[in-house]
C-alpha cells in the first residue's frame, strides 16, 4: 500500500491553453497528492482559472496532459476517457465548488433534493435512506436540518456556498477544485467557510485544488502554492515559506499589496 | 359507421403527401427499434392549433390505411370535441371507417387515456403528446439532456420524486408519471394518468407517441417492459377510487368526477365511455343510472 500511497493522485505536464494568439497559461506543470491542499494565485487575467479549468476537463487543452489514479489505484490519461467515464469521474470522485453557487445548486429543488442528486445518479433508490445522508451532511456543513425541504433560492450566500460544498462531498470525492470558493461573501461569513473547510479538509482526507487572489486565503487552506503570472508560473513551493520569503520579484510584490488591517 | 372508400374531396389519402409519410414512418421504424428513445423528426404544419393533437395526427396519418377502423378518444371519451373533430378529419381525408368500439378498432388515436378494455396484437394505439422531454423541468437544455439520456443518467428524473416526497409526504405525480422503457430510456407516457401505466407494460399492442409542436416521435413495440420509477420505501401506486361507476357499476377503472347540478350533487363514471356503454348494454347498472337514464342511457352511436 506504501507504494500507492506515495503515488501522486493528479500529474499535469506542459498544459498549455491558447486563445487563438493570446496564451490562456503556458507550460504548466503539477503534481498533486492525495490530501494535499494546493492554492493557485494571482492576479486576475494570470491564468489560474483557466488551469483550473482544464484540470477539472471543463476546457480542453490545447497542448499537455493530465493523468489521474481512479478509485481502482490505475494512472489514467483524462484526455482518454469517454465522455461516461469523464462524467461520472466528474460527479462522483472529483467535486467542483465555484464562486457563484447557484451555477452549481439547482436553485428550484429543496436542500435535500440538491444533496441527494448525487447519490440518486448513482442508483440509490431508497427515499429515507437518501434524506438521512442528506441530513447528515446539512449538519456537517452547519445548516439548521428544519431547512431541509426548502429551496436555496431562500438561502443567505454563506449558506448557498455550504449547501454546493455538502452538494459536492456527499459522495466522498477524493479531489476537490475551488474557485474562489468565499469571493463574494463577508468577512466574518468567509472566516466561518474557510474555518469549516479546514476541518473538512482534515477529517475526509481531501486533496483540494483551490484559485483565489486572496493570500490570506490561500495561507490559511493550502500546503503548497503556486504564483501564476501572465500565464505562467513563476514560483512554486510551501505556502508558509512562499508568502513568508518570496523570491520573484512578482511574488514580492503580491504579498506586499496585502492590505493590513 | 362509415362507408370505406375515399371521398373526392381533393386530399391526398390521409391528408399528408406520401413523402411526407414515408419521413414519418422513417422516424417511427427508428423509434420502434430504439424502445422509448426520442426520434426528430420533420414535423409538419397542421390544419389545427399545436396542443390539439397534430404529433398524433400526423403519425396516424403515417400509419393508417384504407383498411383500417379508427377510433379517437380524449380523456377516454369518444364523443368530446377534440375526439369528434380528429374523427372527422380522417373521415374526410381517408374515408376509412371509423369507430367508437375498442374491440373494434385497429388504430386508436388517444388523449391522455388508455382504453380500458386491454389492448389486442395487431392494434397500434398512437398517443398525443405535448413535452416529449420527461428531464425538461428539471433540465431546459435540450443539448444536455439528451446527452443525459445517451449517457443514461437518469439521477435527476429521481431528484423529481424526491421532491415530490419531501414537499407531500408521497410521489404526487399523478399524470404524465416517468416510466424506464425495456431497462434503458426513461420516457414520458404522455399526460396519461399514472392509473395507466401499467397497461403499457408488455402490452400486446404497438403504442406510437408523436409530438407535433416538439418534432418528435417514440414507439413501444410491443411486448416491452415499461418500469415507472420508484423508490424502495416508496413504491409506484396507482390511483385507487373509492366507489363504482355510478352508471355500469364497474370497480378498478379510471373514473371521472362529474358535476350533476348546483346543489353539490355529483357522480363518478367511467371516463372510457365505450368501456361504460358496453357494460350498460350487458345488463351492469350503476347506483345512479336509474335517475340520469335519459341523458346518460346506454344507447350505442357512431358519427353524425
Amino acid at each position: 500500500m506504501a507504494m500507492t500511497d506515495d503515488a501522486p493522485l493528479l500529474v499535469a505536464n506542459g498544459l498549455t491553453k491558447r486563445y487563438g494568439h493570446r496564451i490562456g497559461c503556458e507550460n504548466v506543470d503539477l503534481t498533486l497528492y492525495a490530501g494535499e491542499v494546493l492554492a493557485i494565485v494571482g492576479e486576475s487575467g494570470s491564468g489560474k482559472s483557466t488551469l483550473l479549468q482544464m484540470l477539472s476537463l471543463q476546457m480542453m487543452q490545447t497542448r499537455g496532459d493530465i493523468s489521474y489514479r481512479m478509485r481502482d489505484g490505475q494512472m489514467r490519461d483524462l484526455t482518454l476517457l469517454n465522455e461516461a467515464e469523464r462524467r461520472l469521474l466528474m460527479r462522483t470522485d472529483w467535486g467542483y465548488v465555484s464562486q457563484d453557487a447557484t451555477l452549481g445548486l439547482r436553485m428550484s429543488v429543496s436542500a435535500g433534493g440538491n444533496v441527494g442528486e448525487r447519490l440518486m445518479g448513482l442508483g440509490w433508490r431508497h427515499y429515507g435512506n437518501i434524506r438521512n445522508e442528506a441530513l447528515d451532511w446539512l449538519d456537517r456543513v452547519e445548516i439548521d436540518r428544519n431547512r431541509i425541504d426548502d429551496a436555496p433560492r431562500a438561502f443567505s450566500g454563506g449558506m448557498r456556498q455550504r449547501l454546493l460544498i455538502a452538494k459536492n462531498l456527499v459522495t466522498k470525492p477524493r479531489l476537490v477544485f475551488m474557485d474562489e470558493p468565499t469571493g463574494g461573501l463577508d468577512v466574518s461569513v468567509q472566516a466561518r467557510i474557510i474555518d469549516f473547510l479546514r476541518g473538512l479538509v482534515a477529517d475526509l482526507d481531501l486533496a483540494v485544488i483551490i484559485v483565489t487572489h486572496d493570500l490570506a486565503v490561500a495561507r490559511l487552506l493550502s500546503t503548497r502554492i503556486m504564483v501564476m503570472r501572465d500565464g505562467h508560473v513563476i514560483e512554486t513551493g510551501l505556502t508558509d515559506q512562499v508568502l513568508d520569503d518570496p523570491h520573484a520579484p512578482y511574488t514580492q510584490l503580491l504579498v506586499s499589496s496585502v492590505l493590513q488591517a | 359507421m362509415n362507408s370505406p372508400g375515399p371521398k373526392a374531396t381533393g386530399y391526398n389519402f390521409g391528408y399528408l403527401d406520401e413523402q411526407t409519410k414515408r419521413m414519418i414512418r422513417r422516424a417511427i421504424l427508428k423509434a420502434v427499434a430504439i424502445p422509448g428513445y426520442q426520434v426528430p423528426f420533420a414535423s409538419r404544419e397542421m390544419p389545427m392549433p399545436y396542443g390539439w393533437g397534430t404529433g398524433g395526427v400526423q403519425v396516424t396519418a403515417a400509419v393508417i390505411g384504407t383498411e383500417d377502423v379508427l377510433k379517437v378518444i380524449d380523456q377516454g371519451s369518444d364523443d368530446t370535441t377534440n375526439a369528434v373533430s380528429i374523427r372527422k378529419f380522417f373521415v374526410r381525408t381517408s374515408g376509412v371507417r371509423t369507430t367508437t368500439s375498442t374491440a373494434d378498432a385497429s388504430i386508436i388515436q388517444t388523449r391522455h387515456r388508455i382504453p380500458e378494455r386491454p389492448l389486442q396484437a395487431g392494434q397500434i394505439i398512437v398517443y398525443q403528446v405535448p413535452i416529449p422531454e420527461p428531464l425538461r423541468f428539471l433540465e431546459p437544455r435540450e443539448t444536455e439532456t439528451r446527452r443525459m439520456h445517451a449517457l443514461e443518467e437518469y439521477g435527476l428524473m429521481h431528484v423529481k420524486l424526491y421532491e415530490d416526497i419531501a414537499r407531500h409526504k408521497t410521489i404526487a405525480t399523478t399524470y404524465a408519471y416517468p416510466v424506464k422503457v425495456d431497462g434503458r430510456y426513461v420516457m414520458d407516457p404522455s399526460p396519461t394518468p399514472k392509473f395507466d401505466n401499467p397497461k403499457m407494460d408488455m402490452s400486446p399492442a404497438l403504442q406510437l407517441f408523436g409530438a407535433g409542436r416538439e418534432k418528435r416521435i417514440y414507439a413501444l413495440p410491443p411486448y416491452t417492459k415499461v418500469k415507472s420509477l420508484d423508490f424502495d420505501d416508496h413504491p409506484f401506486e396507482v390511483n385507487r377510487f373509492t366507489t363504482p361507476c355510478g352508471l355500469c357499476n364497474a370497480t378498478g377503472v379510471y373514473l371521472d368526477e362529474v358535476i350533476l347540478d348546483d346543489q353539490g350533487g355529483r357522480m363518478f363514471a367511467c371516463s372510457d365511455t365505450d368501456h361504460c356503454e358496453t357494460r350498460r348494454v350487458d345488463g351492469h347498472r350503476g347506483l345512479l343510472l336509474g335517475d340520469a337514464h335519459g341523458q346518460v342511457g346506454g344507447s350505442r352511436h357512431g358519427d353524425d
